[in-house]
Protein backbone atom coordinates (compact mmCIF):
# COMPACT_ATOMS: atom_id res chain seq x y z
CA UNK A 1 0.00 0.00 0.00
CA UNK A 2 1.37 3.25 -1.46
CA UNK A 3 1.60 6.32 1.68
CA UNK A 4 -0.41 5.59 4.86
CA UNK A 5 0.34 1.76 5.07
CA UNK A 6 3.68 1.86 4.65
CA UNK A 7 3.64 4.15 7.27
CA UNK A 8 4.86 2.98 11.09
CA UNK A 9 1.72 3.61 13.53
CA UNK A 10 3.78 6.36 15.60
CA UNK A 11 3.73 8.66 12.54
CA UNK A 12 0.06 8.69 12.51
CA UNK A 13 -1.12 12.36 13.21
CA UNK A 14 2.21 13.90 13.35
CA UNK A 15 3.66 13.97 9.78
CA UNK A 16 1.89 16.59 7.58
CA UNK A 17 0.79 14.91 3.70
CA UNK A 18 0.23 19.03 2.73
CA UNK A 19 -0.40 22.32 3.86
CA UNK A 20 -2.33 25.30 2.24
CA UNK A 21 0.12 28.55 2.99
CA UNK A 22 -2.48 31.59 2.10
CA UNK A 23 -4.40 29.95 -0.53
CA UNK A 24 -7.27 32.68 -1.89
CA UNK A 25 -9.73 32.12 -5.00
CA UNK A 26 -11.41 34.86 -7.20
CA UNK A 27 -13.40 33.58 -9.95
CA UNK A 28 -12.55 34.92 -13.59
CA UNK A 29 -16.34 36.48 -12.95
CA UNK A 30 -15.14 38.57 -9.91
CA UNK A 31 -16.82 36.37 -7.28
CA UNK A 32 -14.30 35.75 -4.27
CA UNK A 33 -14.76 32.28 -3.18
CA UNK A 34 -11.97 31.53 -0.94
CA UNK A 35 -9.93 34.38 1.35
CA UNK A 36 -6.41 33.41 2.79
CA UNK A 37 -6.33 29.44 3.63
CA UNK A 38 -3.84 28.24 6.39
CA UNK A 39 -4.23 25.06 7.22
CA UNK A 40 -1.83 21.77 7.42
CA UNK A 41 -3.97 18.22 7.18
CA UNK A 42 -1.56 15.75 9.21
CA UNK A 43 -0.88 12.23 7.38
CA UNK A 44 -3.90 9.73 8.46
CA UNK A 45 -5.90 12.43 9.10
CA UNK A 46 -9.85 12.04 8.68
CA UNK A 47 -10.68 16.02 8.27
CA UNK A 48 -14.05 17.23 7.40
CA UNK A 49 -14.79 20.68 5.60
CA UNK A 50 -18.12 22.11 7.19
CA UNK A 51 -20.38 25.14 6.56
CA UNK A 52 -23.40 26.43 4.31
CA UNK A 53 -23.12 26.15 0.80
CA UNK A 54 -21.17 29.08 -0.78
CA UNK A 55 -18.51 28.79 1.92
CA UNK A 56 -15.81 27.87 -0.76
CA UNK A 57 -15.58 24.23 0.49
CA UNK A 58 -15.86 22.05 -2.84
CA UNK A 59 -13.48 25.11 -4.64
CA UNK A 60 -11.05 24.57 -1.87
CA UNK A 61 -11.03 20.36 -2.04
CA UNK A 62 -10.29 20.96 -5.96
CA UNK A 63 -7.67 23.30 -5.53
CA UNK A 64 -6.06 20.34 -3.34
CA UNK A 65 -6.73 18.21 -5.97
CA UNK A 66 -5.22 20.25 -8.39
CA UNK A 67 -8.28 20.85 -10.48
CA UNK A 68 -8.00 24.28 -9.84
CA UNK A 69 -5.32 26.47 -9.48
CA UNK A 70 -5.38 28.96 -6.67
CA UNK A 71 -5.41 33.08 -6.91
CA UNK A 72 -3.03 33.80 -4.21
CA UNK A 73 -0.93 30.94 -2.30
CA UNK A 74 0.24 27.61 -2.88
CA UNK A 75 -0.06 23.62 -1.83
CA UNK A 76 2.73 22.28 -0.53
CA UNK A 77 2.70 18.88 -0.20
CA UNK A 78 5.40 16.75 1.86
CA UNK A 79 5.89 13.76 -0.67
CA UNK A 80 4.70 13.44 -4.26
CA UNK A 81 1.03 11.79 -4.32
CA UNK A 82 0.64 12.91 -8.43
CA UNK A 83 -2.06 9.83 -9.41
CA UNK A 84 -2.78 8.70 -5.98
CA UNK A 85 -5.33 10.92 -4.84
CA UNK A 86 -8.92 9.46 -5.07
CA UNK A 87 -11.71 11.96 -5.93
CA UNK A 88 -15.38 11.24 -5.33
CA UNK A 89 -18.10 13.63 -6.05
CA UNK A 90 -21.15 14.59 -5.33
CA UNK A 91 -22.67 12.38 -7.55
CA UNK A 92 -21.55 8.67 -8.60
CA UNK A 93 -20.37 10.12 -11.98
CA UNK A 94 -19.84 6.73 -13.20
CA UNK A 95 -19.44 5.67 -17.19
CA UNK A 96 -22.78 4.62 -18.18
CA UNK A 97 -21.62 2.38 -21.08
CA UNK A 98 -19.39 0.16 -18.55
CA UNK A 99 -20.11 -2.11 -16.16
CA UNK A 100 -19.02 -1.97 -12.57
CA UNK A 101 -15.91 -3.95 -12.94
CA UNK A 102 -15.11 -1.55 -15.98
CA UNK A 103 -15.82 1.43 -13.87
CA UNK A 104 -13.71 0.59 -11.08
CA UNK A 105 -10.77 -0.70 -13.52
CA UNK A 106 -10.64 2.99 -14.56
CA UNK A 107 -8.41 4.38 -12.29
CA UNK A 108 -5.98 1.52 -12.94
CA UNK A 109 -6.77 1.23 -16.78
CA UNK A 110 -5.14 4.70 -16.97
CA UNK A 111 -2.52 3.41 -14.95
CA UNK A 112 -1.05 1.25 -17.91
CA UNK A 113 -2.35 -1.79 -16.00
CA UNK A 114 -3.70 -4.66 -17.57
CA UNK A 115 -7.01 -6.08 -17.02
CA UNK A 116 -5.28 -9.63 -15.34
CA UNK A 117 -2.48 -7.33 -13.17
CA UNK A 118 -5.87 -5.38 -12.43
CA UNK A 119 -8.82 -7.99 -11.42
CA UNK A 120 -6.67 -9.28 -7.57
CA UNK A 121 -6.95 -5.30 -6.45
CA UNK A 122 -10.15 -4.63 -8.17
CA UNK A 123 -12.22 -7.84 -6.77
CA UNK A 124 -10.83 -6.81 -3.37
CA UNK A 125 -12.06 -3.69 -3.43
CA UNK A 126 -15.23 -4.44 -4.32
CA UNK A 127 -15.82 -7.03 -1.96
CA UNK A 128 -14.59 -4.30 0.63
CA UNK A 129 -17.57 -2.02 -0.39
CA UNK A 130 -20.17 -5.15 -0.31
CA UNK A 131 -19.88 -4.99 -4.23
CA UNK A 132 -19.28 -9.15 -5.04
CA UNK A 133 -21.52 -10.09 -7.15
CA UNK A 134 -22.32 -6.97 -9.18
CA UNK A 135 -19.23 -6.97 -11.39
CA UNK A 136 -20.74 -7.20 -14.41
CA UNK A 137 -24.10 -5.03 -13.53
CA UNK A 138 -24.34 -1.31 -15.01
CA UNK A 139 -24.52 1.56 -13.22
CA UNK A 140 -28.38 2.14 -14.41
CA UNK A 141 -29.59 -1.34 -12.34
CA UNK A 142 -27.98 0.19 -9.45
CA UNK A 143 -29.83 1.74 -6.70
CA UNK A 144 -28.00 5.39 -5.48
CA UNK A 145 -26.38 3.89 -3.04
CA UNK A 146 -24.74 0.98 -4.80
CA UNK A 147 -23.86 3.40 -7.50
CA UNK A 148 -21.74 5.61 -4.79
CA UNK A 149 -20.08 2.49 -3.69
CA UNK A 150 -19.04 1.93 -6.99
CA UNK A 151 -17.78 5.28 -6.84
CA UNK A 152 -15.86 5.23 -3.84
CA UNK A 153 -14.44 1.70 -4.89
CA UNK A 154 -12.90 3.52 -8.23
CA UNK A 155 -11.33 6.07 -5.63
CA UNK A 156 -10.24 3.53 -3.12
CA UNK A 157 -8.48 0.86 -6.02
CA UNK A 158 -5.63 2.27 -6.74
CA UNK A 159 -4.94 2.20 -2.81
CA UNK A 160 -4.66 6.42 -2.36
CA UNK A 161 -2.63 8.31 -0.04
CA UNK A 162 -5.29 10.90 0.22
CA UNK A 163 -8.86 10.96 -0.30
CA UNK A 164 -11.14 13.74 -1.18
CA UNK A 165 -15.00 13.69 -1.07
CA UNK A 166 -17.31 16.43 -2.26
CA UNK A 167 -20.37 15.71 0.34
CA UNK A 168 -20.61 12.00 -1.70
CA UNK A 169 -23.41 11.17 0.37
CA UNK A 170 -25.73 14.16 0.61
CA UNK A 171 -28.77 12.73 -2.04
CA UNK A 172 -28.69 9.91 -0.66
CA UNK A 173 -31.64 8.25 1.92
CA UNK A 174 -30.73 8.42 5.97
CA UNK A 175 -30.36 4.67 6.34
CA UNK A 176 -28.16 4.59 2.97
CA UNK A 177 -26.28 7.48 4.08
CA UNK A 178 -25.55 5.83 7.71
CA UNK A 179 -24.42 2.57 5.97
CA UNK A 180 -21.79 4.02 3.84
CA UNK A 181 -20.62 6.37 6.72
CA UNK A 182 -20.01 3.18 9.00
CA UNK A 183 -18.39 1.63 6.10
CA UNK A 184 -16.23 4.09 5.24
CA UNK A 185 -15.14 4.88 8.54
CA UNK A 186 -14.62 0.72 8.82
CA UNK A 187 -11.91 1.05 5.36
CA UNK A 188 -10.59 4.03 6.70
CA UNK A 189 -9.28 2.13 9.91
CA UNK A 190 -8.09 -0.84 8.28
CA UNK A 191 -6.42 1.03 5.18
CA UNK A 192 -5.53 4.84 7.07
CA UNK A 193 -5.23 6.93 4.05
CA UNK A 194 -5.79 10.48 4.47
CA UNK A 195 -9.17 12.24 4.09
CA UNK A 196 -10.91 15.42 3.58
CA UNK A 197 -14.71 15.14 3.47
CA UNK A 198 -16.56 18.01 2.62
CA UNK A 199 -20.18 18.01 4.02
CA UNK A 200 -22.65 20.77 5.10
CA UNK A 201 -24.42 17.79 7.90
CA UNK A 202 -22.66 18.36 11.21
CA UNK A 203 -23.52 15.19 12.87
CA UNK A 204 -21.95 13.55 9.30
CA UNK A 205 -19.02 15.48 10.22
CA UNK A 206 -18.99 14.77 13.70
CA UNK A 207 -19.51 10.94 13.13
CA UNK A 208 -16.94 10.40 11.00
CA UNK A 209 -14.20 13.13 11.76
CA UNK A 210 -11.19 13.86 14.05
CA UNK A 211 -10.95 17.40 13.26
CA UNK A 212 -13.60 19.59 11.76
CA UNK A 213 -12.74 22.75 9.97
CA UNK A 214 -15.73 25.18 10.12
CA UNK A 215 -16.00 27.34 7.22
CA UNK A 216 -18.19 30.55 6.31
CA UNK A 217 -19.22 32.34 3.45
CA UNK A 218 -18.86 35.60 1.48
CA UNK A 219 -16.04 35.37 1.01
CA UNK A 220 -15.48 31.67 2.09
CA UNK A 221 -13.06 31.66 5.16
CA UNK A 222 -12.03 29.35 7.91
CA UNK A 223 -13.62 30.02 11.59
CA UNK A 224 -13.12 27.34 14.05
CA UNK A 225 -10.46 24.67 13.43
CA UNK A 226 -11.74 21.68 16.56
CA UNK A 227 -10.62 18.50 17.38
CA UNK A 228 -13.28 15.63 17.67
CA UNK A 229 -11.87 13.20 20.69
CA UNK A 230 -14.14 10.63 20.17
CA UNK A 231 -12.60 7.61 20.31
CA UNK A 232 -12.14 4.76 16.88
CA UNK A 233 -13.17 2.76 16.34
CA UNK A 234 -16.81 4.38 16.11
CA UNK A 235 -19.84 2.06 15.74
CA UNK A 236 -23.69 3.64 15.05
CA UNK A 237 -24.46 3.20 18.49
CA UNK A 238 -22.38 6.24 18.83
CA UNK A 239 -24.98 8.40 17.13
CA UNK A 240 -27.40 7.87 20.68
CA UNK A 241 -24.53 8.74 22.77
CA UNK A 242 -24.37 11.76 25.15
CA UNK A 243 -21.02 12.56 23.62
CA UNK A 244 -21.77 12.10 20.42
CA UNK A 245 -24.36 15.08 21.23
CA UNK A 246 -22.83 17.26 22.85
CA UNK A 247 -19.59 17.77 20.48
CA UNK A 248 -22.72 17.95 17.96
CA UNK A 249 -23.89 21.15 20.17
CA UNK A 250 -20.34 22.68 20.05
CA UNK A 251 -19.93 22.63 16.56
CA UNK A 252 -23.47 23.57 15.80
CA UNK A 253 -22.92 26.59 18.03
CA UNK A 254 -19.72 27.55 15.96
CA UNK A 255 -21.33 27.24 13.08
CA UNK A 256 -24.18 29.22 14.17
CA UNK A 257 -22.16 32.08 15.81
CA UNK A 258 -20.09 32.74 12.43
CA UNK A 259 -22.85 32.67 10.16
CA UNK A 260 -25.79 34.64 11.68
CA UNK B 1 -53.33 -10.40 -23.76
CA UNK B 2 -51.41 -8.34 -20.47
CA UNK B 3 -51.37 -4.59 -21.10
CA UNK B 4 -48.22 -4.31 -23.01
CA UNK B 5 -48.65 -7.01 -25.74
CA UNK B 6 -52.49 -5.03 -26.37
CA UNK B 7 -50.20 -1.52 -26.72
CA UNK B 8 -47.76 -3.52 -29.08
CA UNK B 9 -51.05 -4.81 -31.05
CA UNK B 10 -52.81 -1.93 -31.16
CA UNK B 11 -49.13 -0.09 -32.20
CA UNK B 12 -49.04 -2.47 -35.47
CA UNK B 13 -53.04 -3.08 -36.13
CA UNK B 14 -53.96 0.63 -36.14
CA UNK B 15 -51.92 2.20 -39.01
CA UNK B 16 -52.79 -0.87 -41.40
CA UNK B 17 -56.14 -0.75 -40.46
CA UNK B 18 -56.06 3.27 -41.20
CA UNK B 19 -53.43 2.32 -44.32
CA UNK B 20 -56.07 0.11 -46.05
CA UNK B 21 -58.57 2.26 -45.70
CA UNK B 22 -56.66 4.64 -47.29
CA UNK B 23 -56.13 2.69 -50.18
CA UNK B 24 -59.86 1.77 -50.65
CA UNK B 25 -60.89 4.81 -50.61
CA UNK B 26 -58.14 6.00 -53.22
CA UNK B 27 -59.10 3.19 -55.46
CA UNK B 28 -63.07 4.22 -54.69
CA UNK B 29 -62.48 7.59 -55.60
CA UNK B 30 -60.59 6.27 -59.01
CA UNK B 31 -62.85 3.93 -60.37
CA UNK B 32 -66.04 6.09 -59.46
CA UNK B 33 -64.68 9.32 -60.95
CA UNK B 34 -63.25 7.64 -63.92
CA UNK B 35 -59.97 9.46 -63.34
CA UNK B 36 -57.37 8.10 -66.14
CA UNK B 37 -54.47 5.94 -64.66
CA UNK B 38 -51.80 9.02 -66.07
CA UNK B 39 -53.58 11.12 -63.74
CA UNK B 40 -53.62 9.42 -60.69
CA UNK B 41 -53.32 5.23 -61.14
CA UNK B 42 -55.58 3.21 -58.79
CA UNK B 43 -53.75 1.06 -56.00
CA UNK B 44 -54.25 -1.83 -58.28
CA UNK B 45 -52.83 -0.49 -61.39
CA UNK B 46 -50.17 0.93 -59.31
CA UNK B 47 -49.79 -2.91 -57.75
CA UNK B 48 -49.84 -4.25 -61.18
CA UNK B 49 -47.12 -2.20 -62.63
CA UNK B 50 -44.98 -3.30 -59.45
CA UNK B 51 -45.78 -6.94 -60.22
CA UNK B 52 -44.39 -6.37 -64.06
CA UNK B 53 -41.73 -4.01 -64.10
CA UNK B 54 -40.56 -4.83 -60.30
CA UNK B 55 -37.32 -7.03 -61.74
CA UNK B 56 -35.80 -4.37 -64.36
CA UNK B 57 -37.06 -2.09 -61.69
CA UNK B 58 -35.10 -3.66 -58.65
CA UNK B 59 -32.15 -3.92 -60.80
CA UNK B 60 -32.03 -0.17 -60.78
CA UNK B 61 -32.33 -0.04 -57.22
CA UNK B 62 -29.35 -1.50 -56.89
CA UNK B 63 -27.50 1.04 -58.52
CA UNK B 64 -28.98 3.64 -56.41
CA UNK B 65 -28.35 1.61 -53.38
CA UNK B 66 -24.56 1.37 -54.21
CA UNK B 67 -24.51 4.83 -54.34
CA UNK B 68 -26.36 5.73 -51.08
CA UNK B 69 -23.87 2.16 -49.41
CA UNK B 70 -20.94 4.23 -50.69
CA UNK B 71 -22.00 8.07 -49.38
CA UNK B 72 -22.59 6.83 -45.94
CA UNK B 73 -19.71 4.92 -45.71
CA UNK B 74 -17.95 8.22 -46.97
CA UNK B 75 -19.73 10.07 -44.61
CA UNK B 76 -19.10 7.99 -41.27
CA UNK B 77 -15.75 8.15 -42.07
CA UNK B 78 -14.92 11.51 -43.15
CA UNK B 79 -17.95 13.19 -40.46
CA UNK B 80 -16.18 11.01 -37.68
CA UNK B 81 -12.69 11.97 -38.53
CA UNK B 82 -13.63 15.71 -38.87
CA UNK B 83 -15.62 15.37 -35.66
CA UNK B 84 -12.72 13.98 -33.80
CA UNK B 85 -10.46 16.19 -35.22
CA UNK B 86 -12.65 19.35 -34.30
CA UNK B 87 -12.20 17.79 -30.47
CA UNK B 88 -8.86 18.04 -30.65
CA UNK B 89 -8.69 21.61 -31.29
CA UNK B 90 -11.30 24.21 -30.45
CA UNK B 91 -8.96 26.62 -33.31
CA UNK B 92 -9.58 23.70 -36.25
CA UNK B 93 -13.42 23.48 -35.20
CA UNK B 94 -14.36 27.68 -35.06
CA UNK B 95 -12.41 27.57 -38.02
CA UNK B 96 -13.49 24.54 -40.26
CA UNK B 97 -16.79 24.08 -39.03
CA UNK B 98 -18.50 27.22 -40.36
CA UNK B 99 -17.40 25.58 -43.82
CA UNK B 100 -19.34 22.61 -43.22
CA UNK B 101 -22.35 24.65 -42.38
CA UNK B 102 -21.79 26.24 -45.79
CA UNK B 103 -21.56 23.31 -47.66
CA UNK B 104 -24.64 21.27 -45.79
CA UNK B 105 -27.16 24.68 -46.36
CA UNK B 106 -26.06 24.84 -50.18
CA UNK B 107 -28.77 22.80 -52.13
CA UNK B 108 -27.38 20.08 -53.28
CA UNK B 109 -29.66 20.61 -56.72
CA UNK B 110 -27.44 23.23 -57.53
CA UNK B 111 -23.64 22.41 -57.23
CA UNK B 112 -24.84 18.81 -58.60
CA UNK B 113 -23.85 20.67 -62.45
CA UNK B 114 -20.60 21.61 -61.17
CA UNK B 115 -19.74 18.44 -59.65
CA UNK B 116 -20.71 16.26 -62.56
CA UNK B 117 -18.62 19.13 -64.29
CA UNK B 118 -15.76 18.74 -62.18
CA UNK B 119 -16.33 14.64 -61.52
CA UNK B 120 -15.49 13.13 -64.71
CA UNK B 121 -16.86 9.56 -63.19
CA UNK B 122 -20.76 9.30 -63.29
CA UNK B 123 -20.43 6.78 -60.53
CA UNK B 124 -17.95 8.96 -58.72
CA UNK B 125 -19.95 11.95 -59.33
CA UNK B 126 -23.25 11.21 -57.95
CA UNK B 127 -21.34 9.60 -54.57
CA UNK B 128 -19.88 13.37 -54.22
CA UNK B 129 -23.66 14.85 -54.34
CA UNK B 130 -25.01 12.28 -51.85
CA UNK B 131 -22.36 12.55 -49.59
CA UNK B 132 -22.07 16.56 -49.25
CA UNK B 133 -26.17 15.87 -48.13
CA UNK B 134 -25.03 13.18 -45.63
CA UNK B 135 -21.88 14.08 -43.72
CA UNK B 136 -23.04 17.19 -41.96
CA UNK B 137 -25.21 15.47 -39.48
CA UNK B 138 -23.13 12.87 -38.61
CA UNK B 139 -19.95 15.89 -38.17
CA UNK B 140 -22.42 18.32 -35.90
CA UNK B 141 -23.99 14.98 -33.96
CA UNK B 142 -20.62 13.79 -33.75
CA UNK B 143 -19.13 16.98 -32.29
CA UNK B 144 -21.65 18.20 -29.78
CA UNK B 145 -21.12 14.12 -28.02
CA UNK B 146 -17.27 14.52 -28.30
CA UNK B 147 -17.64 17.69 -26.25
CA UNK B 148 -20.43 16.52 -23.53
CA UNK B 149 -18.74 14.36 -21.90
CA UNK B 150 -19.44 14.26 -17.95
CA UNK B 151 -17.19 17.23 -16.69
CA UNK B 152 -16.91 15.60 -13.62
CA UNK B 153 -15.14 12.81 -15.51
CA UNK B 154 -13.04 14.74 -17.56
CA UNK B 155 -11.79 15.91 -14.77
CA UNK B 156 -11.15 12.56 -13.21
CA UNK B 157 -9.54 11.80 -16.16
CA UNK B 158 -7.06 14.46 -15.37
CA UNK B 159 -7.05 13.70 -12.14
CA UNK B 160 -5.30 10.18 -13.13
CA UNK B 161 -3.05 11.65 -15.65
CA UNK B 162 -4.79 10.46 -18.60
CA UNK B 163 -3.18 11.28 -22.09
CA UNK B 164 -4.81 12.75 -24.55
CA UNK B 165 -5.69 9.48 -26.26
CA UNK B 166 -6.92 7.31 -23.56
CA UNK B 167 -9.36 10.50 -22.31
CA UNK B 168 -10.73 10.09 -26.33
CA UNK B 169 -10.76 6.18 -26.45
CA UNK B 170 -12.26 5.38 -22.62
CA UNK B 171 -14.27 8.62 -22.37
CA UNK B 172 -15.39 10.97 -25.49
CA UNK B 173 -15.66 8.51 -28.11
CA UNK B 174 -18.13 6.38 -25.77
CA UNK B 175 -19.79 9.54 -25.11
CA UNK B 176 -20.14 10.54 -28.30
CA UNK B 177 -21.38 6.98 -29.45
CA UNK B 178 -25.53 7.83 -29.07
CA UNK B 179 -24.97 11.12 -30.69
CA UNK B 180 -22.69 9.94 -33.83
CA UNK B 181 -25.63 6.93 -33.89
CA UNK B 182 -28.18 9.24 -34.16
CA UNK B 183 -26.55 11.67 -36.89
CA UNK B 184 -26.00 8.05 -38.71
CA UNK B 185 -29.75 7.45 -39.11
CA UNK B 186 -30.60 10.84 -39.85
CA UNK B 187 -27.62 10.41 -42.89
CA UNK B 188 -28.53 7.17 -43.89
CA UNK B 189 -32.26 8.44 -45.38
CA UNK B 190 -30.06 11.72 -46.35
CA UNK B 191 -27.84 9.61 -48.67
CA UNK B 192 -30.63 7.94 -50.39
CA UNK B 193 -32.01 11.49 -50.95
CA UNK B 194 -28.96 12.66 -52.01
CA UNK B 195 -28.31 10.13 -54.30
CA UNK B 196 -31.78 10.74 -55.78
CA UNK B 197 -31.74 14.27 -56.31
CA UNK B 198 -28.32 14.20 -57.95
CA UNK B 199 -29.19 11.58 -60.29
CA UNK B 200 -32.53 13.72 -61.44
CA UNK B 201 -30.10 16.50 -61.93
CA UNK B 202 -27.63 14.29 -63.54
CA UNK B 203 -28.96 11.64 -65.20
CA UNK B 204 -27.18 8.35 -65.99
CA UNK B 205 -24.73 7.77 -68.13
CA UNK B 206 -24.04 4.32 -69.69
CA UNK B 207 -25.79 1.16 -69.24
CA UNK B 208 -26.82 1.53 -65.63
CA UNK B 209 -29.61 3.77 -64.85
CA UNK B 210 -30.65 4.44 -60.74
CA UNK B 211 -34.23 4.64 -59.72
CA UNK B 212 -34.45 8.49 -60.57
CA UNK B 213 -33.74 8.54 -63.76
CA UNK B 214 -36.20 5.41 -64.21
CA UNK B 215 -38.61 8.10 -62.65
CA UNK B 216 -37.91 10.97 -65.03
CA UNK B 217 -38.44 8.24 -68.09
CA UNK B 218 -41.44 6.98 -66.51
CA UNK B 219 -42.80 10.86 -66.10
CA UNK B 220 -41.60 11.56 -69.76
CA UNK B 221 -43.87 8.87 -71.11
CA UNK B 222 -46.64 8.80 -69.25
CA UNK B 223 -46.29 5.41 -67.45
CA UNK B 224 -47.38 6.90 -64.07
CA UNK B 225 -48.55 3.34 -62.43
CA UNK B 226 -44.75 2.43 -63.23
CA UNK B 227 -43.96 6.16 -61.47
CA UNK B 228 -45.87 5.19 -58.77
CA UNK B 229 -44.55 1.98 -58.52
CA UNK B 230 -40.97 3.65 -58.50
CA UNK B 231 -41.92 5.52 -55.77
CA UNK B 232 -43.47 2.65 -53.51
CA UNK B 233 -39.37 1.09 -53.53
CA UNK B 234 -37.75 4.31 -52.97
CA UNK B 235 -39.75 4.70 -49.98
CA UNK B 236 -39.71 1.34 -48.76
CA UNK B 237 -36.00 1.01 -48.77
CA UNK B 238 -35.85 4.70 -46.83
CA UNK B 239 -37.74 2.90 -44.40
CA UNK B 240 -35.65 -0.17 -44.64
CA UNK B 241 -32.65 2.01 -44.34
CA UNK B 242 -33.95 3.73 -40.82
CA UNK B 243 -35.32 0.31 -39.45
CA UNK B 244 -31.74 -1.41 -40.12
CA UNK B 245 -30.04 1.58 -38.87
CA UNK B 246 -32.10 1.54 -35.45
CA UNK B 247 -31.56 -1.76 -34.78
CA UNK B 248 -27.51 -1.28 -35.29
CA UNK B 249 -28.42 1.82 -32.62
CA UNK B 250 -30.04 -0.71 -30.38
CA UNK B 251 -27.47 -3.31 -30.61
CA UNK B 252 -24.70 -0.98 -29.95
CA UNK B 253 -26.08 0.96 -26.85
CA UNK B 254 -29.17 -0.53 -25.64
CA UNK B 255 -27.55 -1.56 -22.62
CA UNK B 256 -26.59 1.26 -21.42
CA UNK B 257 -28.29 4.40 -22.95
CA UNK B 258 -31.46 5.93 -22.15
CA UNK B 259 -32.96 6.64 -25.27
CA UNK B 260 -33.05 2.65 -25.80
CA UNK B 261 -34.82 1.56 -22.08
CA UNK B 262 -38.15 0.42 -21.92
CA UNK B 263 -40.91 3.04 -20.83
CA UNK B 264 -42.58 1.77 -17.37
CA UNK B 265 -45.38 4.12 -17.38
Amino acid sequence: MIGAGAMKPENYETKPIFTLAGVGKTFRSGTRALQTIDITVLSGAFVSLVGPSGCGKSTLLRIIAGLLPPSQGRVHWESDVTGHIGFVFQEPTLMPWATVWDNVYLPLRLAGRSRNDASASIARTLASLGLGGFEQAYPRELSGGMRMRVSIARALVKAPSLLLLDEPFAALDELTRFRLNEDLLRLWGEQRWTVVFVTHSVFEAVFLSNRIVVMTPRPGRIVADLPIDLPYPREGSLRTATAYAERCRAVSAVLNEAVL
Amino acid sequence: MNARGRERLAGIAAPLVAGVLFLAGWQAVVQWQGIPPYILPSPVAIAEALWRDGPSLLGSLLVTLRITAAALVAAIVLGGALAILFAQSRLLEISLFPYAVILQVTPVVAIAPLIIIWVNDTFLALLVCAWIVAFFPIVANTTLGLNSADRNLVELFRLYGASRWQTLRYLRLPAALPYFLAGVRISGGLALIGAVVAEFVAGTGGAETGLAYRILEAGYRLQIPKLFAALLLLSATGIAIFAALSWITRRLIGHWHESALPRDD
